[in-house]
């Protein structure tokens, strides 16, 4: 699993590659606060393009990162998800809370 | 009773690390019955939801197995997931969307959820000698043309 992360014009853009699931969510979650620990940006963009697999465990990794930024009243966007990973968002509601840009 | 066309019984150890091993190996596994892409992807995300859930909930000292055995026919595969672990005191509520008993670990409670909506059937109940017994079943839209023995 890699996270990388640019910022640009007042956003933070986040590039999830590999498989997230149980084994890889603990390392994804501390990579994934300290980059929103940073400062410059006022939303996030999630980008699973290169996500090849999720299952509900990513879910929660999410929504975690959601109740985190919610407090900074800083919105995060999901783009790029597989049918597969936005058949999973759609059931969960996660949309609701990290609506989908592209 | 209709005959598999392939069969197989594998022990895990109950660690995440080999969760990407399971979806694969029940995945790989199945492809002989030439099922679609999507049901594939179905079928290894099923897998991980009921091997993640033994891994988790279980063993809560360590130290415990994961068995899975899978039947493949030529129309569907059926998949056993199961462990002797501490199994769940009340299996109805535990499926119920959102039910969690780690809220503070950040999970969703969707575990089962996703597998009943990505399986066509799906069966939780106490395993004999104590733990959890998930059986899922997909039936594939495209029959196989393979036979026994083929």
């Amino acid at each position: 699993m890699q996270v990388k992360h640019r910022v640009y014009n007042n956003t933070l853009y986040v590039l999830l590659s590999g498989e997230l699931d149980e084994h890889t969510a603990t390392t994804t979650r501390i990579t994934l606060d300290e980059m929103f620990e940073g400062k410059g940006f006022r939303q996030i963009i999630v980008d699973l393009s290169e996500l090849e697999f999720m299952d509900s465990t990513g879910i929660g990794v999410l929504i975690g990162r959601y109740k985190k930024m919610k407090d900074k009243n800083i919105p995060i966007y999901i783009c790029n998800p597989s049918s597969h990973a936005e058949k999973i968002f759609k059931m969960t509601g996660l949309y609701e809370i990290m609506p989908k840009i592209i | 009773m209709k005959k598999p066309i392939n069969e197989m019984i594998v022990k895990l150890k109950a660690d995440s690390v080999n969760e990407r091993f399971a979806r694969a190996m029940v995945a790989s596994f199945c492809v002989q019955a030439e099922p679609s892409l999507d049901e594939i992807t179905d079928i290894k995300t099923a897998v991980s939801e009921a091997v993640t859930n033994s891994v988790v909930h279980a063993y809560p000292k360590g130290n415990g197995w994961i068995e899975i055995e899978a039947k493949l026919f030529e129309e569907k595969i059926e998949i056993t997931i199961s462990d002797t672990g501490v199994g769940i005191k009340d299996i109805s509520k535990a499926i119920e969307p959102f039910y969690t008993t780690k809220p503070l670990e950040e999970r969703s409670g969707m575990g089962f959820t996703v597998m009943e909506s990505f399986m066509d059937e799906m069966d939780v109940s106490e395993n004999v000698g104590g733990g959890l017994r998930v059986k899922l079943v997909k039936n594939f839209e495209k029959k196989s043309k393979l036979a026994v023995g083929e």
